[in-house]
């Protein structure tokens, strides 16, 4: 029985929108997110993929209401019971739902401060909450960079003595020092090398395993979010396009989007190239359209889908948006 | 659709350019870096070389030590890069003077350079149009309207919509794709007989980098020029090279043909980077066979052979004994001591 750790309903972000007021118009601002709705259920990988300007990272800031909704829900539901609609959760009630939501985040450089050693960057959560200091912080913090394969010897290091795949692992450290139940990774491994990145992969799926973690995973890449993710959505200027386990979309993919997506994947392999697309033209995307926002560069599209916006249909296991699912 | 491409035959044409023991060191505070240790490459006429790598293993210095644009406190301290022109003259790049006539002369017009952040690259406070038709006019005696003309009709070769309108246009009101594919037109504006592409789909969307890629392809064939792709992605290397040498901590580790690469490759780098890739459609799931470690610090290099911390196959007594050199191994080159070891078996 799954068990919903996450619900998502409608949730909307828009950018740049005001109200009007004596000497300003009404402005309908850009729509960054979309009415996206989901569940993310306990111990699962949800990955969410796109390109950029999908709407992915604002999706994750707004779970965490780093940004404000301008409308949805986002009920959280924790292991202890109760419920919380972070949508409107005031401040306080965040403080606590930050500890168990925590982030992990694409830049390691950017994200750690470089004027802090390790075991207050990372135990800093541990300091602030329970008042750890002295022996017990130490001997925490060390524990939390073994867990992520460091040695309990770099707690008085500074972040810059530390390899971009290190200062992930302290990213990571840090992420887990609340024992949160729900880890919004966003671009986690994409600025590390393949090497390290395979590392980083496993590390999350066996600290998934120890501490009963569940991921929103946002990714660009579509070859990691098949290795890691359990159920995939497929994102594209603010929509939930495709949304299907793993196996389901990577197999046979419905949306016309995802299939260009999975089509333009350079694969490994030499004797499989030559999936040969014509004569390379830039696509002047422009603002979106009425119906499909996909419709411009569809090549199925039709009146009905520039006209009308598509429902979202249930085609073999996987919910898509589109007129023509299962058709095309 | 599946498509068999034919092995390549090996046409030992003349290279373009023989690189021979290059040496590229950076002084710095902290002690002697040396990104560029020891490399020998030909590139050929005609074929897409890529040159794989990790971050800092050096494949960025060894392609701008080409062209000269090696930074402070970074120099060439050894070897040659011998550049074939097209009148006959062989020039030494390595020893040219740093600004002389000689080299600016071959800089952009004979090879030119992309890079993976067009907005970097690109002037932000002049226009498109401007900065290609500067570009034609520094190398050619051409008029101001010719040089126009030229440049819209670039933009118009590397896919832009509407290439008089975006002639106008400002770098930040492009796209990033549309940024890569103006950097793209003012490279080829005076037709390179080398294109060094540094990274050049690295900052852009999957779609967007198929397209550049293709882009890249289509006019490698068009005006007969060689490529020299630099990349850190295995796809990508399937995708377009002909050739492939393989770096690592400033030296090339293997050289082969693509399919002799990703069929049988020889270095257990080689073979770890192959494995490490997460790939569509490929037994999802399962633990990846990583790397072990990590990419030594650069001023503490193993001794022997660099590779030696990371390897599985690590032989003591040898690898860290000596440095191991390129040697012939089927159709392509490898630098590693278990192949000899196998051999005198």
């Amino acid at each position: 029985m799954t068990q919903a750790i996450l619900q998502v309903k409608d949730l909307t972000v828009t950018f740049g929108t005001t109200k009007g007021g004596w000497f300003s118009k009404p402005r309908q601002g850009f729509v960054a997110v979309d009415a996206v709705s989901f569940d993310l259920n306990r111990g699962e990988t949800f990955g969410v993929v796109g390109e950029s300007g999908s709407g992915k990272t604002t999706l994750g800031r707004t779970i965490l209401r780093v940004l404000d909704p301008s409308s949805g829900s986002i009920r959280f539901l924790p292991r202890d019971g109760g419920e919380i609609e972070l949508a409107t959760a005031p401040l306080d009630q965040l403080r606590q739902v930050w500890r168990k939501v925590r982030m992990i985040f694409q830049d390691p450089q950017a994200s750690l401060n470089p004027r802090l050693r390790v075991i207050d960057l990372v135990g800093q959560a541990l300091q602030k909450n329970e008042g750890l200091k002295g022996k017990a912080l130490s001997d925490r913090v060390g524990t939390l960079l073994e867990n992520v394969g460091l040695s309990r010897e770099f707690l008085h290091r500074y972040p810059n003595a530390f390899s971009g795949g290190q200062r992930q692992r302290l990213g990571i450290a840090r992420a887990l020092s609340t024992s949160p139940e729900l880890v919004v990774a966003d671009e986690a491994v994409s600025a590390l090398d393949v090497s390290i990145q395979a590392q980083t992969l496993n590390l999350l799926q066996d600290l998934q395993e120890e501490f009963a973690l569940t991921f929103l995973f946002i990714a660009h890449d579509l070859a990691v979010v098949e290795h890691i993710c359990d159920r995939v959505a497929v994102m594209y200027r603010g929509q939930f396009v495709e949304v299907a386990s793993t196996e389901t979309l990577f197999r046979v993919p419905q949306h016309p989007y995802t299939r260009a997506l999975l089509d333009a994947v350079p694969v490994a392999d030499p004797r499989q190239r030559g999936r040969k697309s014509g004569k390379s033209v830039a696509v002047d995307v422009g603002v979106p359209p009425k119906g499909c926002r996909f419709s411009t560069r569809c090549p199925h599209a039709t009146d009905l889908c520039r006209q009308t916006r598509p429902p979202v249909r249930k085609v073999g296991g996987a919910d898509v948006l589109c007129h023509y699912a299962g058709e095309i | 659709m599946m498509q068999q491409i034919p092995m390549p035959t090996k046409p030992y044409a003349k290279p373009l350019v023989e690189i021979r023991g290059l040496k590229t060191h950076f002084f710095t505070d902290d002690g002697l870096v040396k990104a560029v240790e020891g490399v020998d490459l030909d590139i050929l006429p005609d074929r897409t070389l890529c040159l794989l790598g990790e971050s800092g293993c050096g494949k960025s210095i060894m392609a701008r030590s080409i062209l000269r644009i090696v930074d402070a406190p970074g120099r060439i301290t050894g070897g040659s890069i011998l550049y074939h022109a097209a009148d006959g003259r062989t020039v030494d790049l390595s020893r040219a003077r740093a600004g002389s006539k000689e080299l600016r002369s071959i800089r952009g017009s004979d090879i030119a350079m992309i890079f993976q952040e067009p907005m970097s690259s690109l002037g932000p406070i002049q226009k498109i149009g401007r900065q290609i038709s500067e570009t034609i006019r520094l190398h050619r005696d051409v008029t101001k309207a010719e040089a126009r003309e030229e440049a819209i009709d670039m933009l118009a070769r590397v896919g832009i919509p509407r290439p008089a309108e975006r002639y106008e246009a400002y770098p930040f009101e492009l796209s990033g794709g549309m940024r890569q594919r103006a950097m793209i037109a003012m490279a080829l504006s005076c037709q390179p007989r080398l294109l060094i592409a540094d990274e050049p789909t690295t900052a852009l969307d999957v779609t967007t980098q198929a397209q550049i890629l293709d882009l890249i392809a289509e006019l490698k064939d068009e005006f007969k020029m060689a490529v020299m792709l630099i990349t850190h992605d295995l796809g990508v290397v399937a995708e377009v090279a002909d050739d492939v040498a393989v770096m690592y901590m400033g030296k090339i580790v293997e050289k082969s043909d693509v399919f002799g690469l990703f069929e049988n490759p020889q270095h257990p780098y080689t073979r770890a980077l192959l494995d490490s890739v997460p790939r569509i459609g490929v037994k999802a799931r399962d633990r990846l066979p990583a790397v072990r470690g990590m990419v030594p610090h650069p001023l503490a290099r193993p001794s022997g052979c660099t590779f030696r911390t990371r390897c599985d196959q690590f032989m003591p007594g040898i690898c860290d004994m000596q440095e191991p050199q390129l040697q012939q191994r089927g159709k392509g080159e490898v630098a590693c001591f278990l192949h000899d070891q196998e051999a005198g078996q």
